[in-house]
């Protein structure tokens, strides 16, 4: 692959992550991550949408008006969102229970919204394929993390597999909204003292 | 007594930002200064309290599952686009509210400035409308729903401002700076909040 690509793909993966560096796209990086399965199906839904919808915006650039830009990026991915919410309901109906109301929020998840804007109203197709997807991935390892924490400390298991003798009590707290602030506060430090990004 | 109990739930005990997370983009970004977190949260007051009972109209008039039985569409189930009329809705909503401001109260509207616009794709508002569609709210509890949810949002960011502004005489490991440490303080607030939890009136 092109070194220009790789770096588009892979530079959000974290020198450049969605939720850690760029601050986008925290509500529900909280709220779905009680276990690893909701936090895989949250991963896969928001790397298709961002990185159709920066495929569809970017055809679009040259005849989208710049007054309007913003109501058609919304419907855009409004309809991707509801094209995604769709199928969910079809094949994976228990997760998407769980998910609630967390997979219509992917419209106003800053990191759809805020790719368009910032990427693919400027770049060409294939690139912005890249940075969506990469920007997606990127979100979804840091999704996965935080899952993977909260799932093993509340219930001593992983994607539903107890891995911790029953006599684990669970700690109540990874599961509760505290917990997952936290948590996220931590590997945040984590992932900028390595990346040596700090914020003034 | 009902939408005072409803109230305060929605404001304490399940704070739209503190329990479900939501709004957490502009909460982060516009928590600096104390002024513009206030300004900023009696805006997403007013747009809630006005696009909630909105929504509950245009879902129950015209897209729920069978809503359309006036004009002999019983079968007819349109729910499938709340989201894109939602959001259209806010928009709009958003976009009237700021002209109507700017008309009437010119002060108020220059006092919220940048924000109004911004509120459109805040996830507190889009996530109030869909929780009233998940919960089945009647039109005077959504109303009352939008406007507790409002508030407790402003309290949870001017609180927070509040905490950012003695923080900067602090000293940081420079990793924590910024973001992590705001995030483990809204851990710590979250954790205050849920000792409200199980208050009945």
């Amino acid at each position: 692959m092109a070194s220009a690509a790789k770096k588009l793909l892979m530079d959000p993966f974290s020198d450049n992550n969605p939720i850690t560096i760029q601050v986008l796209g925290i509500c529900s990086a909280l709220a779905v991550t009680v276990k690893v399965d909701t936090a895989i199906v949250m991963s896969l839904a928001l790397t298709s949408v961002v990185t159709l919808s920066n495929l569809v915006i970017s055809l679009l650039r040259n005849v989208i008006p710049s007054g309007i830009r913003m109501i058609v990026e919304m419907a855009v991915i409004a309809s991707l969102v509801i094209i995604a919410d769709q199928l969910l309901r079809a094949f994976l109906f228990d997760i998407s229970k769980q998910l609630s109301v967390f997979v219509g929020l992917i419209i106003t998840n800053c990191i759809v919204m805020g790719r368009a804007e910032a990427f693919a109203l400027q770049n060409p197709p294939k690139e912005s394929l890249l940075d969506g997807l990469g920007n997606g991935i990127g979100y979804g390892i840091i999704l996965i993390a935080v899952a993977t924490i909260r799932e093993f400390l509340g219930f001593g298991s992983l994607l539903n597999h107890q891995l911790l003798p029953d006599s684990y009590m669970g700690n109540g707290l990874a599961l509760l909204a505290p917990g997952a602030f936290i948590i996220l506060g931590l590997l945040i430090w984590g992932q900028r003292t390595i990346s040596k990004y700090v914020e003034e | 007594m009902e939408y005072l109990n409803l109230a305060v739930k929605s404001i304490f005990v399940e704070n739209i930002l503190l329990a479900y997370f939501l709004g957490m983009c502009s909460f982060l970004a516009c928590s600096k200064k104390v002024d513009t977190a206030i300004g900023l949260g009696f805006a997403v007051v007013f747009v809630l309290t006005i696009t909630v009972p909105a929504n509950w109209a245009i879902h129950h008039f015209l897209l729920a599952s069978g809503a359309l039985g006036w004009l002999g569409l019983e079968q007819l189930d349109l729910s499938f686009l709340n989201l894109i009329c939602f959001i259209a809705i806010i928009a709009s909503m958003v976009q009237l509210v700021e002209m109507i401001l700017d008309k009437f109260f010119p002060t108020l509207y220059h006092a919220l400035g940048i924000f109004l616009p911004l509120i459109t794709v805040n996830c507190s508002i889009l996530g109030g409308s869909l929780f009233m569609v998940e919960r089945n709210y009647t039109v005077m509890e959504s109303t009352v729903f939008g406007f507790s949810s409002g508030l407790g949002w402003l309290l949870a960011i001017a609180s927070m401002a509040a905490i950012r502004k003695k923080l900067r005489y602090s000293h940081l490991p420079d990793g924590l700076k910024g973001l992590g440490i705001t995030m483990i303080m809204t851990g710590l607030m979250a954790m205050a909040f849920m000792c409200f939890s199980g208050i009945n009136l």
